[in-house]
């Protein structure tokens, strides 16, 4: 990885093809995806996720221990925060889905800031385009089995409004409810992960960019270098709200598939 | 490095907004099998325990209600308890009270009817002795005066029964004379 920085250091600026590193099995080949940097990392969140669940809750207490305490905060605040508050007392039903999903984007971004990896998963759209679907096929399918199809339909298209506005209302409401929704969650994600880490590419390879062209650019480079720093807070920032978003957003319009009225 | 640089400079372009199928795939897997163990093994069990804590403490809450109330009612044996025997000792000291009246006025009684006694008795004795006294006075004043008026006179005078006749008759002169002087 280090080489792979030395490497990308020579070029400046950072451009589309930084995100797509060859592929480590087999080694060095490009355009083959089964086994990238990427996937590799998406396995070691979910496994991460995974063994931190099943060793934290492995004996559930009354009282429980620090790692238990934890792994029901982030449940809870998902299933009280997000889930109950966003749909109401069916959301708990969901808040098991809704956990899973914060959890998988909040580790997932994270790869972005973790040092010599710094590469999120997430600045890739097939990640956050299969959440967007699968947020998009569930709320369609929750609103179907509770009103049946053609209501469904007429309760998501048909707001209320005088007739005459309806030929204007109606494609607007498909449009944003069906078309929109699941591209503005993948896209919303993906780029700000993606935007991220061009970012950070900028101010870090920007410093070697400087200091290679003139010694005498040396302290803009430690600027540039020091505000990369200060870059990766953000980052950690935007980390947790993509991630906070993307799973009130999926809560939300399960929510409006629930609804009873407008 | 220049083989490297020369392979990128081989690969095409890469349009960041078109998933690849590869990713989307292994995407799929990855987080479907994240999904199946979190919501199968893990959530259903902290809701279990959730609400096996809530039971608990609602258990507690119960509990302890039922302890409030049973610690109300003894509070309330307890206060019939003591204002029973509370009535209870006042009645008994009002007894003790009256007994301890009753004693006060039967020793008084029998106090006063000894003291009674005692007066009437000692009247009783007075008024024998006072009776003894009179009469043996009576006897010796007659006897002295007669010896004195046979002193007096210079001859004895013999004969017993004139002398006890001019007594008596002296003492009733006396009686009657003493009654006139009372009159």
């Amino acid at each position: 990885m280090i080489a792979q920085s030395v490497v990308l250091a020579a070029e400046f600026p950072p451009s589309v093809e930084d995100f797509y590193l060859p592929s480590i099995l087999p080694w060095g080949v490009h355009d083959n995806y089964w086994f990238t940097k990427i996937t590799f990392l998406v396995w070691v969140a979910v496994a991460a996720i995974i063994i931190f669940f099943l060793v934290s809750y492995r004996k559930p207490e009354l009282v429980p221990t620090k790692k238990q305490w934890l792994a029901e905060s982030i449940y809870g605040f998902v299933r009280n925060n997000i889930a109950v508050e966003m749909i109401g007392p069916k959301g708990v039903a969901f808040a098991p889905y809704l956990t899973t999903l914060f959890m998988f984007i909040l580790l997932n971004n994270f790869w972005g800031i973790v040092p010599f990896v710094q590469l999120s998963p997430n600045s890739h759209i097939a990640f956050p385009a299969i959440l967007a679907v699968v947020s998009y096929v569930m709320f369609i399918y929750v609103g179907i089995r509770k009103h049946g199809f053609v209501k469904y339909l007429k309760h998501s298209l048909i707001p209320p409004a005088p007739g005459f506005i309806l030929p204007l209302l109606i494609p607007i409401e498909f449009f944003s409810n069906f078309l929109v929704r699941p591209f503005s969650l993948a896209v919303r994600l993906f780029a700000n992960m993606f935007a991220g880490h061009i970012l950070l590419l900028v101010f870090t390879l920007g410093g070697f960019a400087m200091i290679s062209a003139t010694p005498l650019l040396a302290p803009v480079s430690i600027l540039s270098w020091v505000l990369s720093i200060a870059l990766t807070f953000l980052e950690f920032l935007v980390i947790c709200l993509q991630a906070y978003v993307f799973t009130v957003l999926t809560a939300s319009y399960v929510q409006g598939s629930l609804a009873d009225e407008h | 490095m220049l083989t490297y640089l020369a392979a990128e400079a081989a690969t095409t372009e890469h349009n960041p907004i078109i998933p690849a199928w590869e990713e989307i795939v292994v995407g799929s897997v990855a987080f479907a099998v994240l999904c199946f163990v979190l919501m199968k093994f893990v959530f259903p069990q902290m809701e279990k325990t959730f609400r096996a804590r809530v039971d608990a403490i609602e258990g507690g809450i119960k509990r302890a209600e039922a302890a409030q109330a049973e610690a109300n009612e003894l509070l309330e044996q307890y206060r019939a308890q003591l204002a029973e025997a509370r009535t209870e000792a006042a009645r008994i000291r009002d007894e003790a009270r009256a007994d301890a009246e009753g004693i006060r006025q039967d020793v008084l009684a029998k106090a006063r009817e000894e003291s009674d006694r005692i007066i009437a008795a000692g009247n009783e004795q007075l008024a024998a002795q006072r009776e003894s006294i009179v009469r043996e006075l009576r006897s010796e004043v007659g006897t002295l005066a007669v010896d004195l008026a046979g002193k007096i006179v210079g001859e004895a005078l013999a004969d017993e029964a004139r002398t006890r006749g001019t007594v008596e008759r002296f003492i009733a002169d006396l009686d009657t004379a003493g009654t006139a002087g009372g009159r």
